[in-house]
């Protein structure tokens, strides 16, 4: 029996791509840069790719699934987020989109906490006066971070990140409050006091993390008047979505005080955020990393097969982005 | 009733100095002029007590010239290498130090160095901040996951305890290597190890917590890195002098050690050169204890230790000869 034929259109790593050249008839795109929307349509066709395997810098939007082959049953984005998906186009089409959920949660878990204590302990200031060679004595009330162990903690969004991050937080003698639309259930709460209002959580919160989804409802949700409710003084942290931030307020808050800190992985524009918060000494910022790390790369990529596989083989897939 | 006279050799964070004017006849630094050891002994010419800091070296020397009005010496430090005890008890001086409160700021300090070395976030940091980030990809600065993952910690005393108490939230399995085993209630779960051979190849992580001094130095040389697991990722908060510096570079250029978080080094503040071309650590200014609150608390407590030691009590933080 033939194998079923997939495009891998975007570079993956490499335990991701063998495993897709074995299993799988794989055209494998090799290259500097993931596969333009063009590229990938013509390769797709030449190929006559049952299955299409990208990431979010693939816009699967009407046209590109109107150009695909007409055999084209899945396309796997090796990601969370799907914003670069048009959903009612592909299902229009008949063709299923499935993400990769729940294998990097641990991960961003890490990746949010490393932020959170970046920002508190001002590591971009102290890196900068590393690599100029330090070679002077700093007074003992000079230069200070602020302590996170046994400070208050808020959290937007309590899904599998949040909660993940929750966990790290008790380690530290964290107290640990949320907002979401919906209380959980007290297993999965673990102590965490929940505020059905974001407002209201603010004044407690020293430091607040964002793993929310951005929606038209949390859109530019930390803005402002929710800044300003927030202790001064207090660290921002976002893993989640730029669109979550209003990031003129957020770089007023910073350059006041009101903010101590920011650590921020996500941007409205990525790779061309604004670059007025690369003139702030005091904020941590990263390349959009909160799942890089080896282990949870090579899953993402090994989930986005599985769900190829389900599929071609007949079967339901595992992460449908509707059902 | 006048009070006692306190000489303080350095700038100190503000509540610090308010409550050091407010307790006693505080003589401050405030153009944070250096002093040597023998400065610190003429500035105390009619001093009750000095408050001090590691920069100055009380040596024998600088003991004996101090004068006869000095009882009590408080250092803003838990490390007292900079003052010769012995020196000072022929004298009947007393001196305190500030142990305990800076575990959890610098667990904390070694947690972040862990984290950011491990996820290689200053690098991408660099990369943003240049202006270089040009998309995302899942193949760029990917790095070393750490939840789940084995944490060696070399010596578990406070700070490496606290360390491990943070450790256990992201789900790592914490080992240690020491020179005897802790009762359980002080291990919660870690695995003892009693020889550098079983330790070093459960270390997917080593956080190095030992005291500094000849015992230990160059504790992590070309022949221990060796047998970590190739890959593995290095924080040391503790001591400079705890690395071997030549054979640390070496393996991070390798690729035996995949990354390394330092705050410590030996010579500080120069340090070794090899350090600076390396992508592939995270290097922070010995500021493990850097925070507001723990600061402001060494200062309470130092300060706390010498009124004890003026009103004629023995302070908790009594450095025994």
């Amino acid at each position: 029996m033939p194998k079923p034929r997939l495009l891998v259109a975007a570079l993956l790593p490499d335990a991701v791509t063998d495993r897709a050249a074995a299993e799988f008839d794989a055209l494998i795109h090799r290259g500097a840069n993931d596969m333009t929307a063009a590229e990938a349509a013509c390769a797709a066709r030449a190929h006559a790719a049952q299955a299409i395997l990208f990431v979010n810098t693939l816009r699967f939007d009407a046209a590109v699934i109107a150009a695909m082959p007409p055999g084209l049953r899945i396309g796997a984005t090796c990601s969370v987020g799907f914003d670069h998906i048009d959903v009612d186009a592909a299902r229009a089409a008949g063709v299923i989109v499935t993400n990769t959920p729940g294998v990097l949660d641990e991960c961003t878990a890490d990746f949010a906490f490393m932020l959170l204590l970046a920002a508190a302990r001002r590591a971009h200031e102290y890196d900068a006066l590393m690599r100029a060679g330090w070679g002077f004595r700093i007074g003992q009330g000079d230069m200070l971070g602020i302590r996170v162990s046994g400070q208050t903690l808020g959290l937007l969004g309590m899904g599998r990140i949040g909660r993940a991050m929750a966990r790290r937080a008790r380690g530290f003698g964290m107290r640990v409050l949320y907002h979401a639309r919906h209380r959980l259930p007290p297993e999965d709460e673990e102590g965490a006091t929940w505020f059905p209002e974001f407002r209201a959580m603010l004044p407690h919160c020293r430091f607040l993390s964002l793993h929310a989804p951005s929606t038209p409802a949390t859109a530019g949700i930390v803005n402002a008047e929710t800044l300003a409710l927030l202790p001064r003084g207090a660290v921002l942290v976002n893993t989640a979505r730029g669109g979550l931030v209003d990031e003129d307020a957020l770089l007023a808050a910073l350059t006041s005080g009101q903010l101590f800190a920011a650590g921020l992985d996500v941007f409205r524009d990525e790779p061309g955020y604004d670059r007025r918060f690369a003139a702030l000494p005091n904020v941590f910022l990263t390349p959009h990393i909160g799942s890089g790390s080896v282990e949870t790369r090579n899953a993402m990529g090994f989930r986005a097969l599985d769900n190829i596989a389900a599929v071609l083989s007949g079967g339901a897939p595992i992460d449908p982005l509707w059902r | 009733m006048t009070k006692p006279v306190l000489l303080v050799t350095r700038r100190l964070p503000e509540a610090v100095e308010a409550r050091a004017a407010q307790a006693f006849d505080a003589r401050l630094n405030e153009a944070d002029t250096p002093r040597s050891g023998a400065d610190v002994a003429r500035l105390a010419a009619g001093a009750d007590a000095i408050l001090c800091c590691p920069a100055e070296k009380l040596d024998a020397a600088a003991i004996a010239a101090l004068p006869a009005s000095v009882r009590a010496i408080g250092t803003f430090s838990v490390g007292f290498d900079h003052i010769d005890i012995a020196a000072a008890a022929a004298r009947g001086i007393a001196v305190c130090n500030t142990p305990d409160v800076l575990s959890v700021a610098t667990a904390e300090c070694a947690m972040l160095l862990i984290l950011a070395a491990a996820r290689r976030a200053v690098e991408g940091e660099r990369l943003v901040r240049a202006g270089l980030w040009t998309g995302w990809a899942p193949t760029q600065l990917i790095g070393t996951g750490v939840s789940g993952r084995r944490l060696g910690i070399f010596g578990l005393g406070r700070i490496g305890r606290e360390l491990a108490r943070m450790a256990r939230g992201f789900g790592m399995t914490v080992h240690y290597l020491d020179q005897q085993r802790l009762p359980e209630a002080l291990e919660q779960g870690a695995v003892f190890h009693a020889s550098d051979a079983s330790f070093l190849p459960v270390c997917d992580v080593l956080s190095l917590h030992a005291p500094g001094g000849e015992g230990t130095r160059g504790w992590l040389n070309a022949e221990r890195i060796a047998r970590l697991p190739r890959g593995a990722v290095v924080a040391n908060a503790a001591r400079g002098t705890l690395v071997d510096d030549a054979a640390l570079i070496a393996a991070l250029r390798s690729g035996q050690v995949a990354a390394a978080g330092l705050d410590v080094y030996n010579n500080e503040p120069a340090l070794h050169p090899g350090y600076l071309g390396l992508e592939n650590v995270v290097l922070l200014p010995h500021l493990g204890s850097a925070t507001r609150e723990t600061r402001d608390a060494m200062g309470f407590l130092v300060l706390d230790g010498i009124a004890a030691v003026l009103a004629g009590r023995e302070p908790g933080n009594l450095v025994r000869v």
